[in-house]
């Protein structure tokens, strides 16, 4: 039951939000704003993450692929994982923890502290001047980000598998390009876009419903990066499932 | 009157916080509304604000019944009214200056240096305009007080709600909020209501008095007149005195039996 009485609060408050989102793009300086908190800020950790996550996959992708004289697929193999999956999905991941933590926080202190109920009785709806504008940015703020994980991953395993383990630099690159179709990227793009709306409505709907208290503001905290990491897998799967 | 509450009746989770309360506020006066901690004081304000909505009896403001108003038309109330949170509650990504130019740029077309000259004009009402720089964080106490009070005002409110203004302040800084109440009254003809549980402060400058008790009015009148009660309730809470009519002791089984029942535990 409680279950049930959470989705139907999450449908209602993001029917609410919806309805904001257009006067709030009508002043477009507060989303870009939010765009610059909820993305720029996470630059640093999205692009080491995917430095990293690419290089692991040059490695392991040449080990599984030399088994059977494939290496040269190293690049196709990169390419579609990143795409696909890791780009959109660990993005999500890093996000919950980076910016949706940081607007659940930053949220749940201004009910704390009577803000958003200053702004309530000076005829200012919260929901349009403090949720919609982040709301916004981090949907817009997710399908970059993946895009940056993509494109510094695919440096990544281009330097350990060309670089490091000598994959033909032309192989890498040429299957990578002969392969990749322009639907796998279009999967990746709409997989980030839901994660980017799923981590953002849950972290902003965490803050705004946060006990006004201490705790109140770090159990909300918590239950976005929990409850965004599931969801993340779980509409991965169904996604997944739906672009097969 | 301005506002008018008529036999309320506010519940919340099966507890009653306020019941059978009936309370005016005449246009242009300052009306204290005191009472011990707990009592519903905030609940009233939450009332008169269209924060809540009473489970039984009417609120009517600037004559319309809240209960009838839809969301728009509840804004629109709320933009003829300004509260003085206990807090403060200042926007903290912004400085003095916005904060108190942030209902100006949310409600009106006005130009930029008209919102300039009124912001400082609210600014040096409140003796700030020097701190129209400053960030939330770097004030003190009093000083949020008074820059919430120069946003709450900024818009020309007919009522202005202070709760609390007192708490925490050292003398000087509650001798200027008192002064600044005050002069909003005389000066702008602002009717003012003023929660507080500060009997010598409000004294001096409450035109009528509301003291609530239990949920309800249990004495009204003029400072003096409270003063001058004979009721058991009414001198407790006037004269401090810890215990009464109002328990000193929150409700409890008899000490005896409870420190026997841990001795059999």
């Amino acid at each position: 039951m409680s279950a049930v009485r959470v989705t139907g609060q999450l449908a209602l408050f993001l029917l609410g939000l919806l309805a904001q989102c257009g006067p709030a793009l009508a002043r477009p300086r507060l989303v870009v704003q939010q765009i610059y908190n909820a993305g720029a800020r996470s630059l640093i950790i999205v692009m080491l993450s995917g430095f990293f996550v690419g290089m692991v996959l040059g490695l392991q992708g040449f080990d599984l692929l030399q088994r059977f004289g494939s290496e040269d697929a190293l690049g196709v193999a990169a390419a579609l994982s990143l795409l696909k999956e890791l780009g959109p999905v660990v993005t999500a991941l890093l996000f919950a923890g980076r910016a949706g933590t940081s607007l659940t926080s930053e949220i749940g202190l201004m009910r704390a502290t009577d803000q958003l109920n200053a702004m309530q009785i000076m005829a200012v709806d919260p929901l349009r001047y403090v949720v919609a504008p982040r709301f916004l940015g981090g949907v817009i703020a997710m399908p970059l980000l993946a895009a940056m994980f993509n494109v510094v991953g695919l440096f990544g395993a281009q330097l350990v598998g060309v670089q490091l383990m000598g994959v033909d630099r032309g192989a890498f690159w040429s299957q990578m390009q002969g392969s990749v179709e322009l639907n796998d990227v279009w999967e990746g793009v709409v997989k980030s876009c839901v994660f980017g709306v799923a981590c953002s409505l849950i972290a902003v709907h965490s803050g705004y419903t946060a006990e006004p208290t201490a705790e109140g503001v770090g159990l909300a905290t918590t239950r976005t990066v929990v409850a965004s990491s599931v969801l993340t897998l779980f509409l991965d799967y169904m996604l997944t499932a739906a672009f097969l | 009157m301005i506002v008018d509450v008529r036999d309320v009746e506010y519940e919340i989770a099966s507890r009653v916080i306020l019941s059978g309360l009936d309370l005016t506020v005449r246009r242009g006066r300052i009306t204290a509304i005191m009472g011990p901690s707990g009592t519903g004081k905030t609940t009233l304000l939450k009332l008169i604000t269209a924060e809540a909505a009473p489970t039984r009896g009417r609120v009517l403001v600037f004559g319309q019944d809240l209960a009838t108003l839809d969301r728009a038309q509840v804004f629109a109330m709320r933009k003829r009214l300004g509260v003085l949170f206990q807090n403060g509650a200042l926007l903290t990504d912004m400085d003095v200056f916005e904060n108190v130019a942030f209902p100006l740029r949310e409600h009106t077309d006005l130009s930029e240096p008209l919102i300039r000259a009124l912001v400082v004009a609210k600014l040096n009402a409140v003796g700030l305009r020097g701190a129209a720089e400053l960030m939330p964080a770097e004030l003190s106490g009093g000083m949020a007080r008074r820059v919430a009070l120069a946003r709450a005002i900024v818009m020309d409110p007919e009522i202005l709600i202070y709760d609390e203004p007192f708490v925490g302040l050292d003398p000087i800084s509650r001798g200027v909020i008192l002064r600044l109440v005050r002069q909003m009254n005389d000066g702008l003809g602002i009717t003012s209501i003023v929660v507080s549980h500060d009997v010598h402060d409000l004294a001096q400058i409450a035109h009528d008095s509301y003291l609530l008790s239990g949920g309800r009015v249990v004495a009204q009148g003029t400072p003096q007149e409270l003063a001058a009660s004979e009721s058991a309730v009414v001198r407790q809470f006037m004269q401090g005195i810890a215990d009464g009519p109002v328990p000193f002791h929150y409700p409890a089984p008899d000490l005896r039996t409870q420190l026997e029942s841990v001795d059999e535990r």
